[in-house]
Protein backbone atom coordinates (compact mmCIF):
# COMPACT_ATOMS: atom_id res chain seq x y z
CA UNK A 1 0.00 0.00 0.00
CA UNK A 2 3.25 2.53 1.15
CA UNK A 3 4.95 1.39 -2.28
CA UNK A 4 4.85 4.70 -3.72
CA UNK A 5 6.89 5.81 -0.83
CA UNK A 6 9.27 3.36 -0.90
CA UNK A 7 11.54 5.17 -4.21
CA UNK A 8 11.57 8.65 -2.23
CA UNK A 9 12.75 6.98 1.02
CA UNK A 10 15.75 5.12 -0.64
CA UNK A 11 16.16 8.20 -2.98
CA UNK A 12 16.83 10.08 0.64
CA UNK A 13 19.16 7.56 2.17
CA UNK A 14 20.93 6.91 -0.84
CA UNK A 15 21.16 10.92 -0.67
CA UNK A 16 22.76 10.94 2.67
CA UNK A 17 25.15 7.65 2.34
CA UNK A 18 26.54 9.51 -0.88
CA UNK A 19 26.81 12.85 1.44
CA UNK A 20 28.44 10.38 4.79
CA UNK A 21 30.98 9.04 2.49
CA UNK A 22 31.85 12.40 0.60
CA UNK A 23 32.39 14.23 3.98
CA UNK A 24 34.89 10.90 5.09
CA UNK A 25 36.58 11.26 1.86
CA UNK A 26 37.86 14.45 3.06
CA UNK A 27 40.34 12.91 5.53
CA UNK A 28 40.72 9.53 4.03
CA UNK A 29 43.68 9.12 1.53
CA UNK A 30 44.31 8.94 -1.80
CA UNK A 31 43.46 13.05 -2.08
CA UNK A 32 43.22 14.26 -5.39
CA UNK A 33 44.46 18.06 -4.97
CA UNK A 34 44.31 18.53 -9.05
CA UNK A 35 41.15 17.70 -9.26
CA UNK A 36 40.02 20.35 -6.56
CA UNK A 37 42.03 22.96 -8.33
CA UNK A 38 40.46 21.89 -11.71
CA UNK A 39 36.81 22.23 -9.90
CA UNK A 40 37.48 25.20 -7.87
CA UNK A 41 39.00 26.83 -11.53
CA UNK A 42 35.62 25.60 -13.26
CA UNK A 43 33.10 26.66 -10.80
CA UNK A 44 34.87 29.68 -9.23
CA UNK A 45 36.81 31.56 -12.06
CA UNK A 46 34.23 29.65 -14.88
CA UNK A 47 31.27 31.73 -13.01
CA UNK A 48 32.84 34.83 -11.57
CA UNK A 49 31.53 36.84 -14.77
CA UNK A 50 27.70 35.92 -14.33
CA UNK A 51 28.12 36.14 -10.79
CA UNK A 52 29.31 39.88 -10.72
CA UNK A 53 27.18 40.77 -13.28
CA UNK A 54 24.14 39.58 -11.71
CA UNK A 55 25.32 41.06 -8.20
CA UNK A 56 26.02 44.68 -9.85
CA UNK A 57 22.50 44.35 -11.51
CA UNK A 58 20.99 43.47 -7.98
CA UNK A 59 23.04 46.86 -6.31
CA UNK A 60 22.05 49.24 -9.05
CA UNK A 61 18.10 47.77 -8.41
CA UNK A 62 17.83 47.46 -4.80
CA UNK A 63 19.54 51.32 -4.96
CA UNK A 64 17.13 52.60 -7.58
CA UNK A 65 13.99 51.14 -6.08
CA UNK A 66 15.28 51.98 -2.44
CA UNK A 67 15.92 55.36 -3.23
CA UNK A 68 12.28 56.06 -4.37
CA UNK A 69 10.96 54.42 -0.77
CA UNK A 70 13.44 56.58 1.59
CA UNK A 71 13.04 59.51 -0.53
CA UNK A 72 9.50 60.09 0.95
CA UNK A 73 11.14 59.88 4.80
CA UNK A 74 13.93 62.29 3.69
CA UNK A 75 16.63 59.08 4.23
CA UNK A 76 18.13 58.70 1.05
CA UNK A 77 21.07 59.45 2.35
CA UNK A 78 20.71 55.68 4.58
CA UNK A 79 20.83 54.08 0.88
CA UNK A 80 24.13 52.08 1.31
CA UNK A 81 22.87 50.53 4.42
CA UNK A 82 20.11 49.25 3.38
CA UNK A 83 22.07 47.90 -0.23
CA UNK A 84 25.38 46.79 2.63
CA UNK A 85 22.78 44.55 4.92
CA UNK A 86 20.39 43.08 1.83
CA UNK A 87 23.13 42.11 -0.17
CA UNK A 88 25.35 40.85 2.82
CA UNK A 89 22.51 39.32 4.47
CA UNK A 90 20.65 37.69 1.95
CA UNK A 91 20.52 38.58 -1.86
CA UNK A 92 24.59 38.14 -2.06
CA UNK A 93 24.55 34.53 -1.01
CA UNK A 94 21.34 33.88 -2.54
CA UNK A 95 21.48 35.16 -6.19
CA UNK A 96 25.53 33.74 -6.36
CA UNK A 97 23.76 30.02 -4.93
CA UNK A 98 21.45 30.30 -7.52
CA UNK A 99 23.92 31.02 -10.34
CA UNK A 100 26.08 28.91 -9.35
CA UNK A 101 23.48 26.39 -9.24
CA UNK A 102 22.32 26.77 -12.53
CA UNK A 103 25.67 26.61 -13.94
CA UNK A 104 27.67 24.06 -12.14
CA UNK A 105 24.85 21.76 -10.74
CA UNK A 106 23.70 20.94 -14.13
CA UNK A 107 27.05 21.09 -15.15
CA UNK A 108 28.28 18.61 -12.67
CA UNK A 109 24.97 16.27 -13.12
CA UNK A 110 25.59 16.08 -16.72
CA UNK A 111 29.03 15.44 -16.92
CA UNK A 112 28.71 12.68 -14.30
CA UNK A 113 25.86 11.47 -16.10
CA UNK A 114 27.31 10.59 -18.90
CA UNK A 115 29.96 9.03 -17.47
CA UNK A 116 27.69 7.00 -15.92
CA UNK A 117 25.71 6.22 -18.74
CA UNK A 118 28.68 5.10 -20.64
CA UNK A 119 29.96 3.30 -18.34
CA UNK A 120 33.18 5.55 -17.51
CA UNK A 121 32.07 4.99 -13.92
CA UNK A 122 32.13 1.41 -14.16
CA UNK A 123 35.36 1.53 -15.35
CA UNK A 124 36.68 3.42 -12.99
CA UNK A 125 35.22 1.13 -10.33
CA UNK A 126 37.15 -2.07 -12.04
CA UNK A 127 40.27 -0.19 -11.85
CA UNK A 128 40.13 0.21 -8.74
CA UNK A 129 39.13 3.95 -8.21
CA UNK A 130 36.04 5.37 -6.01
CA UNK A 131 34.33 7.40 -7.94
CA UNK A 132 33.60 9.37 -4.81
CA UNK A 133 36.51 9.96 -3.60
CA UNK A 134 37.92 10.85 -7.51
CA UNK A 135 34.56 12.96 -8.59
CA UNK A 136 32.25 13.68 -5.62
CA UNK A 137 34.85 14.58 -3.04
CA UNK A 138 37.11 17.40 -4.96
CA UNK A 139 33.93 18.71 -6.52
CA UNK A 140 32.76 19.09 -3.14
CA UNK A 141 35.53 20.64 -1.86
CA UNK A 142 35.71 23.21 -4.60
CA UNK A 143 32.11 24.01 -4.06
CA UNK A 144 32.58 25.22 -0.98
CA UNK A 145 35.54 26.55 -1.00
CA UNK A 146 34.59 28.66 -3.84
CA UNK A 147 30.90 29.54 -3.18
CA UNK A 148 32.03 32.23 -0.23
CA UNK A 149 34.87 33.77 -2.20
CA UNK A 150 32.41 34.41 -5.58
CA UNK A 151 29.67 35.55 -2.36
CA UNK A 152 31.88 38.40 -1.08
CA UNK A 153 33.34 39.04 -4.88
CA UNK A 154 29.31 39.55 -5.35
CA UNK A 155 28.87 40.92 -2.23
CA UNK A 156 31.63 43.77 -3.15
CA UNK A 157 30.16 44.18 -7.06
CA UNK A 158 26.66 44.32 -5.76
CA UNK A 159 27.80 47.86 -3.17
CA UNK A 160 29.57 48.94 -5.99
CA UNK A 161 26.83 48.83 -8.35
CA UNK A 162 24.77 50.24 -5.57
CA UNK A 163 27.51 53.51 -5.16
CA UNK A 164 27.02 54.28 -8.91
CA UNK A 165 23.28 54.88 -8.96
CA UNK A 166 24.35 56.63 -5.16
CA UNK A 167 26.09 58.84 -6.68
CA UNK A 168 25.16 59.82 -9.89
CA UNK A 169 21.18 59.36 -9.45
CA UNK A 170 21.15 60.39 -6.29
CA UNK A 171 23.93 62.94 -5.56
CA UNK A 172 25.34 60.87 -2.01
CA UNK A 173 29.31 61.77 -1.74
CA UNK A 174 31.45 58.67 -1.77
CA UNK A 175 31.77 58.75 2.01
CA UNK A 176 28.21 59.33 3.12
CA UNK A 177 27.34 55.94 1.12
CA UNK A 178 30.51 53.62 2.11
CA UNK A 179 30.29 54.99 5.36
CA UNK A 180 26.45 54.13 6.19
CA UNK A 181 27.19 51.09 4.35
CA UNK A 182 30.61 49.80 6.57
CA UNK A 183 28.89 50.66 9.76
CA UNK A 184 25.50 49.13 9.10
CA UNK A 185 27.37 45.89 9.06
CA UNK A 186 28.24 43.77 11.91
CA UNK A 187 30.27 40.85 13.04
CA UNK A 188 26.82 38.56 13.30
CA UNK A 189 25.90 39.73 9.07
CA UNK A 190 29.63 38.83 8.28
CA UNK A 191 29.37 35.37 9.83
CA UNK A 192 25.70 34.61 8.31
CA UNK A 193 26.90 36.14 4.91
CA UNK A 194 29.92 33.52 4.87
CA UNK A 195 28.01 30.42 6.65
CA UNK A 196 24.81 30.67 3.94
CA UNK A 197 27.52 29.89 0.51
CA UNK A 198 29.83 27.45 2.75
CA UNK A 199 26.13 25.27 3.42
CA UNK A 200 24.90 26.25 -0.39
CA UNK A 201 28.64 24.97 -1.85
CA UNK A 202 27.98 21.33 -0.12
CA UNK A 203 24.06 20.84 -0.78
CA UNK A 204 24.59 22.19 -4.42
CA UNK A 205 27.73 20.11 -5.68
CA UNK A 206 26.12 17.29 -3.40
CA UNK A 207 22.65 17.00 -5.28
CA UNK A 208 24.59 17.80 -8.55
CA UNK A 209 26.68 14.64 -7.67
CA UNK A 210 23.84 12.47 -6.75
CA UNK A 211 21.44 13.01 -9.64
CA UNK A 212 24.49 12.77 -11.41
CA UNK A 213 25.57 9.38 -10.56
CA UNK A 214 21.84 7.95 -10.53
CA UNK A 215 21.52 8.80 -14.37
CA UNK A 216 20.10 6.08 -15.97
CA UNK A 217 18.20 5.97 -19.64
CA UNK A 218 20.83 7.34 -21.81
CA UNK A 219 21.06 10.82 -23.34
CA UNK A 220 17.44 11.84 -22.05
CA UNK A 221 18.53 10.35 -18.79
CA UNK A 222 20.98 12.60 -19.08
CA UNK A 223 19.01 15.80 -19.76
CA UNK A 224 16.71 14.41 -16.86
CA UNK A 225 19.29 14.41 -14.12
CA UNK A 226 20.30 17.61 -14.97
CA UNK A 227 17.37 19.53 -14.63
CA UNK A 228 16.33 17.81 -11.54
CA UNK A 229 19.62 18.43 -10.02
CA UNK A 230 19.43 22.17 -10.94
CA UNK A 231 15.54 22.38 -9.12
CA UNK A 232 16.31 20.02 -6.55
CA UNK A 233 19.80 21.74 -5.80
CA UNK A 234 17.66 25.43 -6.17
CA UNK A 235 14.73 24.41 -3.23
CA UNK A 236 17.58 23.48 -1.02
CA UNK A 237 18.95 26.46 -1.18
CA UNK A 238 15.46 28.67 -0.49
CA UNK A 239 14.85 25.98 2.54
CA UNK A 240 18.81 26.43 3.79
CA UNK A 241 18.38 30.54 3.32
CA UNK A 242 15.39 30.32 5.03
CA UNK A 243 16.19 28.26 8.31
CA UNK A 244 20.00 30.01 8.49
CA UNK A 245 18.24 33.62 8.86
CA UNK A 246 15.44 32.32 10.75
CA UNK A 247 18.55 31.16 12.89
CA UNK A 248 20.23 34.17 13.06
CA UNK A 249 17.30 36.30 13.31
CA UNK A 250 16.69 34.14 16.60
CA UNK A 251 20.35 34.65 18.06
CA UNK A 252 19.89 38.79 17.03
CA UNK B 1 35.00 -22.83 -0.72
CA UNK B 2 33.46 -26.46 -0.74
CA UNK B 3 34.86 -27.99 -4.04
CA UNK B 4 37.03 -25.17 -5.68
CA UNK B 5 40.08 -25.73 -6.19
CA UNK B 6 42.91 -23.13 -5.51
CA UNK B 7 43.48 -22.79 -9.65
CA UNK B 8 40.24 -20.95 -9.96
CA UNK B 9 40.65 -18.04 -10.58
CA UNK B 10 36.84 -16.72 -11.32
CA UNK B 11 34.02 -18.86 -9.74
CA UNK B 12 30.42 -18.28 -9.92
CA UNK B 13 28.09 -20.65 -7.69
CA UNK B 14 24.58 -20.82 -7.48
CA UNK B 15 24.59 -17.03 -8.60
CA UNK B 16 21.08 -15.10 -9.12
CA UNK B 17 21.27 -11.62 -9.27
CA UNK B 18 17.53 -9.56 -9.28
CA UNK B 19 16.30 -5.85 -10.13
CA UNK B 20 13.04 -5.17 -8.55
CA UNK B 21 10.80 -8.43 -9.10
CA UNK B 22 13.39 -8.89 -12.37
CA UNK B 23 15.51 -11.54 -12.55
CA UNK B 24 18.58 -10.64 -14.44
CA UNK B 25 20.58 -14.05 -13.86
CA UNK B 26 19.16 -16.89 -12.28
CA UNK B 27 20.97 -19.77 -10.45
CA UNK B 28 24.60 -19.29 -12.71
CA UNK B 29 27.41 -21.56 -11.93
CA UNK B 30 31.18 -21.97 -13.57
CA UNK B 31 34.44 -21.06 -12.99
CA UNK B 32 37.53 -19.95 -15.11
CA UNK B 33 41.07 -21.52 -14.75
CA UNK B 34 44.47 -20.25 -15.82
CA UNK B 35 44.44 -20.23 -19.30
CA UNK B 36 40.68 -21.13 -20.08
CA UNK B 37 38.82 -19.07 -22.18
CA UNK B 38 35.43 -18.87 -21.76
CA UNK B 39 32.47 -17.38 -24.52
CA UNK B 40 29.56 -16.76 -23.32
CA UNK B 41 27.19 -16.34 -26.02
CA UNK B 42 23.81 -14.71 -25.85
CA UNK B 43 20.97 -12.57 -26.94
CA UNK B 44 20.73 -8.92 -25.89
CA UNK B 45 19.14 -8.53 -22.29
CA UNK B 46 19.99 -12.53 -21.80
CA UNK B 47 21.93 -10.93 -18.27
CA UNK B 48 25.51 -11.15 -20.17
CA UNK B 49 26.80 -8.17 -19.21
CA UNK B 50 25.24 -7.96 -15.52
CA UNK B 51 27.10 -11.42 -15.19
CA UNK B 52 30.09 -10.05 -16.30
CA UNK B 53 29.71 -6.88 -13.66
CA UNK B 54 28.50 -8.83 -10.71
CA UNK B 55 32.44 -11.19 -11.62
CA UNK B 56 34.09 -8.22 -10.01
CA UNK B 57 31.42 -6.83 -7.65
CA UNK B 58 30.46 -3.97 -9.96
CA UNK B 59 27.13 -5.26 -9.11
CA UNK B 60 25.31 -7.16 -6.03
CA UNK B 61 24.51 -10.81 -5.81
CA UNK B 62 21.17 -11.43 -4.28
CA UNK B 63 21.80 -15.74 -3.51
CA UNK B 64 25.04 -17.44 -4.20
CA UNK B 65 28.38 -16.48 -4.44
CA UNK B 66 31.51 -15.15 -6.72
CA UNK B 67 34.79 -16.26 -5.85
CA UNK B 68 37.45 -14.16 -6.98
CA UNK B 69 40.92 -15.81 -7.29
CA UNK B 70 40.00 -17.79 -4.62
CA UNK B 71 38.59 -15.29 -2.38
CA UNK B 72 34.71 -14.66 -2.16
CA UNK B 73 34.15 -10.70 -3.02
CA UNK B 74 29.83 -11.07 -2.17
CA UNK B 75 30.45 -9.93 0.96
CA UNK B 76 33.54 -7.50 0.47
CA UNK B 77 33.13 -3.98 0.79
CA UNK B 78 34.08 -1.35 -2.04
CA UNK B 79 37.25 -0.95 -0.50
CA UNK B 80 38.40 -4.79 -0.33
CA UNK B 81 36.78 -5.11 -4.01
CA UNK B 82 39.76 -2.33 -5.52
CA UNK B 83 42.46 -4.40 -4.78
CA UNK B 84 41.15 -7.86 -6.21
CA UNK B 85 40.05 -5.83 -9.51
CA UNK B 86 43.32 -4.82 -9.94
CA UNK B 87 44.37 -7.46 -10.94
CA UNK B 88 41.34 -8.02 -13.70
CA UNK B 89 41.52 -6.41 -17.43
CA UNK B 90 38.15 -5.59 -18.16
CA UNK B 91 37.36 -4.55 -21.20
CA UNK B 92 34.11 -2.16 -21.27
CA UNK B 93 31.41 -2.67 -24.46
CA UNK B 94 32.40 1.08 -25.60
CA UNK B 95 35.58 0.69 -24.59
CA UNK B 96 34.74 3.05 -21.07
CA UNK B 97 37.27 5.40 -21.67
CA UNK B 98 37.28 8.60 -19.93
CA UNK B 99 36.71 11.13 -21.84
CA UNK B 100 38.44 13.89 -20.32
CA UNK B 101 41.60 12.10 -20.65
CA UNK B 102 44.08 11.69 -23.45
CA UNK B 103 44.81 7.54 -25.06
CA UNK B 104 48.27 8.16 -23.05
CA UNK B 105 46.41 8.70 -19.98
CA UNK B 106 43.21 6.60 -20.38
CA UNK B 107 46.04 3.55 -20.77
CA UNK B 108 48.00 4.42 -17.62
CA UNK B 109 45.07 5.12 -15.40
CA UNK B 110 45.48 1.35 -13.59
CA UNK B 111 49.28 2.06 -13.46
CA UNK B 112 49.02 5.47 -11.79
CA UNK B 113 46.10 5.01 -9.37
CA UNK B 114 47.41 1.71 -7.93
CA UNK B 115 48.67 1.43 -4.36
CA UNK B 116 52.35 0.47 -5.48
CA UNK B 117 53.30 3.87 -7.09
CA UNK B 118 55.96 3.04 -10.25
CA UNK B 119 57.80 5.95 -12.18
CA UNK B 120 56.85 8.36 -14.98
CA UNK B 121 59.49 6.78 -16.90
CA UNK B 122 58.36 3.00 -16.19
CA UNK B 123 54.37 4.38 -16.70
CA UNK B 124 55.27 6.04 -19.95
CA UNK B 125 57.18 3.06 -21.63
CA UNK B 126 54.33 0.30 -20.07
CA UNK B 127 51.88 2.36 -21.87
CA UNK B 128 53.80 2.69 -25.27
CA UNK B 129 54.17 -1.66 -24.83
CA UNK B 130 50.63 -1.50 -24.81
CA UNK B 131 49.95 0.75 -26.95
CA UNK B 132 51.85 -1.07 -29.53
CA UNK B 133 50.08 -4.17 -28.70
CA UNK B 134 46.95 -2.61 -29.90
CA UNK B 135 49.07 -0.83 -32.74
CA UNK B 136 48.00 2.61 -32.06
CA UNK B 137 51.20 3.78 -31.13
CA UNK B 138 50.68 7.39 -32.71
CA UNK B 139 47.14 8.02 -30.59
CA UNK B 140 49.30 8.63 -27.20
CA UNK B 141 47.79 12.13 -27.55
CA UNK B 142 44.59 11.87 -28.87
CA UNK B 143 41.22 12.19 -27.06
CA UNK B 144 38.68 9.04 -27.04
CA UNK B 145 36.26 11.16 -29.21
CA UNK B 146 38.72 11.76 -31.84
CA UNK B 147 38.98 7.94 -32.40
CA UNK B 148 36.95 5.63 -34.19
CA UNK B 149 35.00 3.23 -32.41
CA UNK B 150 36.69 0.02 -33.59
CA UNK B 151 40.32 2.40 -32.45
CA UNK B 152 38.35 3.09 -29.37
CA UNK B 153 38.06 -0.45 -28.63
CA UNK B 154 41.54 -1.23 -29.06
CA UNK B 155 42.79 1.27 -26.62
CA UNK B 156 39.99 -0.21 -24.16
CA UNK B 157 41.90 -3.23 -24.54
CA UNK B 158 45.41 -1.67 -24.02
CA UNK B 159 44.07 -0.21 -20.66
CA UNK B 160 42.89 -3.56 -19.76
CA UNK B 161 45.69 -5.31 -20.26
CA UNK B 162 48.68 -2.52 -19.44
CA UNK B 163 49.02 -4.16 -16.04
CA UNK B 164 49.45 -7.85 -17.19
CA UNK B 165 46.31 -9.14 -15.64
CA UNK B 166 45.96 -12.83 -15.32
CA UNK B 167 42.41 -12.75 -15.85
CA UNK B 168 40.47 -10.38 -18.96
CA UNK B 169 36.95 -9.76 -18.92
CA UNK B 170 35.78 -8.85 -22.33
CA UNK B 171 31.88 -6.91 -22.76
CA UNK B 172 30.21 -7.32 -26.24
CA UNK B 173 34.29 -6.60 -27.88
CA UNK B 174 32.85 -6.47 -31.16
CA UNK B 175 29.57 -4.99 -30.74
CA UNK B 176 28.76 -2.26 -33.15
CA UNK B 177 31.88 -2.75 -35.50
CA UNK B 178 32.25 -4.30 -39.13
CA UNK B 179 32.97 -7.66 -39.90
CA UNK B 180 36.76 -6.57 -40.64
CA UNK B 181 37.01 -4.20 -37.57
CA UNK B 182 35.74 -7.17 -35.24
CA UNK B 183 38.02 -9.63 -36.46
CA UNK B 184 41.42 -7.36 -35.98
CA UNK B 185 39.40 -7.14 -32.32
CA UNK B 186 40.00 -10.38 -31.72
CA UNK B 187 43.31 -10.95 -32.87
CA UNK B 188 43.93 -8.98 -30.50
CA UNK B 189 42.31 -11.06 -27.85
CA UNK B 190 43.90 -13.72 -29.27
CA UNK B 191 47.18 -12.31 -29.31
CA UNK B 192 46.82 -11.00 -25.74
CA UNK B 193 45.64 -14.75 -24.72
CA UNK B 194 48.60 -16.58 -26.77
CA UNK B 195 52.07 -14.08 -25.80
CA UNK B 196 50.47 -13.75 -22.27
CA UNK B 197 48.73 -17.03 -21.29
CA UNK B 198 45.68 -15.15 -19.84
CA UNK B 199 42.30 -16.58 -18.87
CA UNK B 200 39.54 -14.90 -20.64
CA UNK B 201 36.03 -14.70 -20.14
CA UNK B 202 34.02 -13.44 -23.16
CA UNK B 203 30.90 -12.16 -23.16
CA UNK B 204 29.18 -11.46 -27.08
CA UNK B 205 26.55 -12.78 -29.33
CA UNK B 206 28.37 -13.47 -32.16
CA UNK B 207 29.41 -16.77 -32.53
CA UNK B 208 32.07 -16.05 -34.69
CA UNK B 209 34.25 -14.18 -32.15
CA UNK B 210 34.14 -17.82 -29.98
CA UNK B 211 35.18 -19.57 -33.70
CA UNK B 212 38.05 -17.72 -33.68
CA UNK B 213 38.97 -18.34 -30.10
CA UNK B 214 38.71 -21.96 -30.22
CA UNK B 215 40.14 -22.55 -33.78
CA UNK B 216 43.08 -19.49 -34.36
CA UNK B 217 45.99 -18.87 -32.63
CA UNK B 218 48.56 -15.73 -32.55
CA UNK B 219 52.09 -16.69 -34.85
CA UNK B 220 54.15 -13.95 -33.07
CA UNK B 221 56.54 -14.31 -36.26
CA UNK B 222 54.00 -13.55 -38.86
CA UNK B 223 52.13 -11.27 -36.41
CA UNK B 224 48.63 -12.87 -37.58
CA UNK B 225 46.08 -15.31 -36.61
CA UNK B 226 46.68 -18.84 -38.26
CA UNK B 227 44.35 -22.13 -37.75
CA UNK B 228 45.26 -23.86 -34.69
CA UNK B 229 46.05 -27.06 -35.92
CA UNK B 230 48.51 -25.34 -38.37
CA UNK B 231 50.77 -23.71 -35.51
CA UNK B 232 53.70 -24.83 -33.98
CA UNK B 233 54.11 -26.76 -30.95
CA UNK B 234 51.30 -28.03 -28.86
CA UNK B 235 50.11 -25.23 -26.81
CA UNK B 236 48.51 -23.61 -29.60
CA UNK B 237 46.99 -26.67 -29.91
CA UNK B 238 44.89 -25.93 -26.54
CA UNK B 239 42.88 -23.09 -27.77
CA UNK B 240 40.38 -25.85 -29.00
CA UNK B 241 40.31 -27.70 -25.75
CA UNK B 242 40.49 -24.31 -23.47
CA UNK B 243 37.81 -22.37 -24.88
CA UNK B 244 34.72 -23.30 -23.41
CA UNK B 245 31.35 -22.09 -24.55
CA UNK B 246 28.67 -20.74 -22.45
CA UNK B 247 24.88 -19.86 -23.84
CA UNK B 248 22.54 -17.69 -21.62
CA UNK B 249 18.64 -17.09 -21.93
CA UNK B 250 16.74 -15.59 -19.64
CA UNK B 251 19.24 -15.18 -16.85
CA UNK B 252 19.76 -18.95 -17.01
CA UNK B 253 23.20 -20.58 -18.66
CA UNK B 254 21.43 -23.29 -20.73
CA UNK B 255 24.63 -24.58 -22.53
CA UNK B 256 28.19 -25.52 -21.33
CA UNK B 257 30.31 -27.22 -23.21
CA UNK B 258 33.02 -27.66 -26.19
CA UNK B 259 32.23 -25.83 -30.19
CA UNK B 260 31.50 -29.72 -31.33
CA UNK B 261 29.02 -29.93 -28.69
CA UNK B 262 27.72 -26.62 -29.23
CA UNK B 263 27.21 -27.03 -32.61
CA UNK B 264 25.33 -30.59 -31.89
CA UNK B 265 23.30 -29.05 -29.88
CA UNK B 266 19.11 -29.87 -30.50
CA UNK B 267 18.49 -27.16 -28.29
CA UNK B 268 16.42 -24.38 -30.38
CA UNK B 269 17.56 -21.63 -28.34
CA UNK B 270 21.24 -22.60 -28.70
CA UNK B 271 21.24 -23.78 -31.98
CA UNK B 272 20.40 -20.26 -33.12
CA UNK B 273 23.51 -18.76 -32.14
CA UNK B 274 25.46 -22.11 -34.75
CA UNK B 275 22.86 -21.87 -37.24
CA UNK B 276 22.89 -18.58 -38.16
CA UNK B 277 27.00 -18.91 -39.01
CA UNK B 278 26.34 -22.25 -41.19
Amino acid sequence: MLDFLKSPIVAVQDFYILTGRALANVVRPPHYADDIAIQMDSIGVGSLMIVMLTSFASGLIITMQMARALQEYGATDQVGQIVALTLVRELGPLLTAIVVAGRNASGIASELGSMKVTEQIDAMRALGTDPIQKLVTPRMIATAIMLPVLTVVADFVGMIGGFIIAYFTIGLSPTQYWKTAYTALQYNDIVQGLMKPFMFGFVISLVGCFYGLRTTGGTQGVGRATTEAVVVGMVWVFILTSLITRVFVNLH
Amino acid sequence: MAGQTQEELLRFDGVTIRFDDQVAVNNVSFSVTPGQTRVLLGAAGAGKTTLLKAAIGLLPVNEGTVSLFGQDITGLSEKELFELRRRVGVLFQEGGLFDSLTVEQNVAYPLVNRKKKIGAELVHQKVKDALSFVELTHTLEKFPNELSGGMRRRVGIARAVVTEPPLVLYDSPTAGLDPITANTIMTLVAKERDTQQTANLIVTHRYQDGEIMANFSYNSKREGLEPSNLAAGGSANAAKSQTIFMVMNAGRLCFEGSQAELEASKDEYVSKFVLRRR
